[in-house]
């Protein structure tokens, strides 16, 4: 058994998830990452994806925007700028994210198009992975 | 010595604006509840926010290439105020501590020749800028249609703020706002949110992380986050700070009407007695002649 981990999940609005889990799964900018116990501190960025949280009893899913993941050795902590339990994420909410990002994207500069275009893709696998 | 009628007819006006003044007060009362909840819920958030990017700011420091939000234009000549009020008065001196806060400042700033730009938030503010600091203003983002000030409209203002300043409109921005102490005490702020500041924030010590992507990476996806965050924080704490301000200006003038109640009640016997101290002279000396 391995042992536990503090984990906080925040956004601006309010403290959504705050328990000792056993592993945590980030969908982090450069790739999926997963924490446990001992894990070597890292600030990583997060692309829009699932974050999974193992503890002992349960597993929980979240639906998370951008933000990024502060994981030391005792704990990681979640910055989430949008996070829903993945239950109440629905299709048409993750729908209007999309648009919003796209209608950003058709005003943003040269230089940042690049991004909100893997932005809104990530957005849009994110969508495939609710419906299914 | 006016007459009873007109007194009585006072008595009654002044009951009924202290009712309004004292369901007033139990409205805000209510709200500030509600609103030291969302500052308290926020706190984690905009703490966690600013200590991950002291550390990054630290490390990264002043170091050629650093993001301009966090360096800054190498100037200091354009200053944008953006200055936070409520959408409604009566609150006390809420709104015109803070526009005297910002009026203050902009004078300072124009006496040292710089350029002073002025965004307002919320009506009152720009009501009481308007007079004098009309020709600086820049824009408006009215909150009157929002009943419950969430992230979204921090990240507009943010997002505006940021457009301003990716296109050289200023070098230095600061907001105003009220922060909330307690019910009957709430502090105007300044605080300069580009380039970023973190003098009081205790930096995590930053060497001991890795960083995915990299650091100047995440610094560039911080910052401007960082910014929506101030906003959301002032937004918060305005809005506490609003609620408590009226609560306390509806209780003085819930007390005051009480005060002119009593004055007035005390007023209204005495000429009734005087009436009626006269209608018996008139009558004992009217019998006396017979």
């Amino acid at each position: 058994m391995a042992g536990a981990l503090q984990f906080d999940l925040v956004s601006p609005e309010r403290r959504l998830a705050s328990l000792q889990v056993v592993e945590v799964q980030i969908p982090g900018a450069d790739g999926d990452l997963t924490a446990m116990e001992g894990h070597a501190p890292v600030i990583t960025t997060l692309r829009p994806g699932v974050l999974k949280v193992v503890s002992a009893e349960a597993t929980r899913s979240f639906a998370v925007t951008g933000g990024f993941a502060e994981i030391t050795a005792s704990g990681v902590s979640v910055l989430a700028e949008r996070a829903v339990p993945l239950e109440e994420a629905t299709g048409a909410l993750i729908d209007s994210y999309v648009a919003e990002a796209r209608e950003q994207a058709a005003l943003a500069a040269a230089d940042d198009r690049d991004s909100m275009e893997k932005f809104i893709q990530d957005l849009i696998n994110l969508r495939s992975v609710i419906a299914a | 010595m006016p007459n009873l009628k007109d007194l009585k007819n006072r008595i009654g006006s002044v009951k009924s604006t202290r009712k309004i003044t004292k369901a007033m007060q139990m409205v805000a009362a209510a709200k500030l509840r509600r609103a030291q909840d969302a500052a308290e819920a926020g706190r984690p958030y905009a703490e966690r926010m600013t200590s991950v990017m002291a550390g990054l700011a630290a490390s990264v420091g002043n170091a050629e290439g650093a993001p301009r939000l966090l360096a800054g234009t190498g100037s200091d000549k354009v200053h944008l105020l953006v200055v936070m009020t409520a959408e409604r008065g009566l609150c006390g001196a809420f709104n015109s501590s803070i526009a005297r806060l910002a009026r203050l400042r902009a004078q300072e700033l124009l006496a040292q020749g710089k350029t002073v730009k002025i965004l307002t938030v919320g009506k009152k503010g720009r009501e009481q800028l308007r007079r004098d600091m009309s020709a600086y203003m820049i824009g408006h983002v009215d909150l009157s249609d929002v009943k419950r000030i969430g992230y979204a409209q921090a990240q507009m203002i943010a997002k505006d703020v940021l457009a301003r300043f990716a296109a050289g409109e200023f070098d230095v921005a600061t907001l105003f706002f009220n922060r909330f102490q307690s019910v009957i005490s709430q502090i105007p702020t300044a605080q300069q949110v580009i380039p970023a500041r973190f003098d009081d924030a205790p930096a995590t010590a930053s060497a001991l992380y890795d960083y995915e992507p990299s650091e100047e990476g995440i610094l560039a996806d911080l910052l401007p986050r960082g910014v929506a965050t101030q906003v959301f924080t002032a937004l918060l704490e305005n809005g506490a700070s609003e609620q408590g301000a009226r609560m306390s200006a509806m209780d003085n003038a819930t007390r005051n009407a009480g005060d002119m109640i009593n004055k007035l009640t005390i007023q209204y016997n005495r000429s009734r007695q005087a009436a009626i101290t006269k209608e018996l002279i008139e009558i004992i000396s009217g019998a006396e002649a017979l």
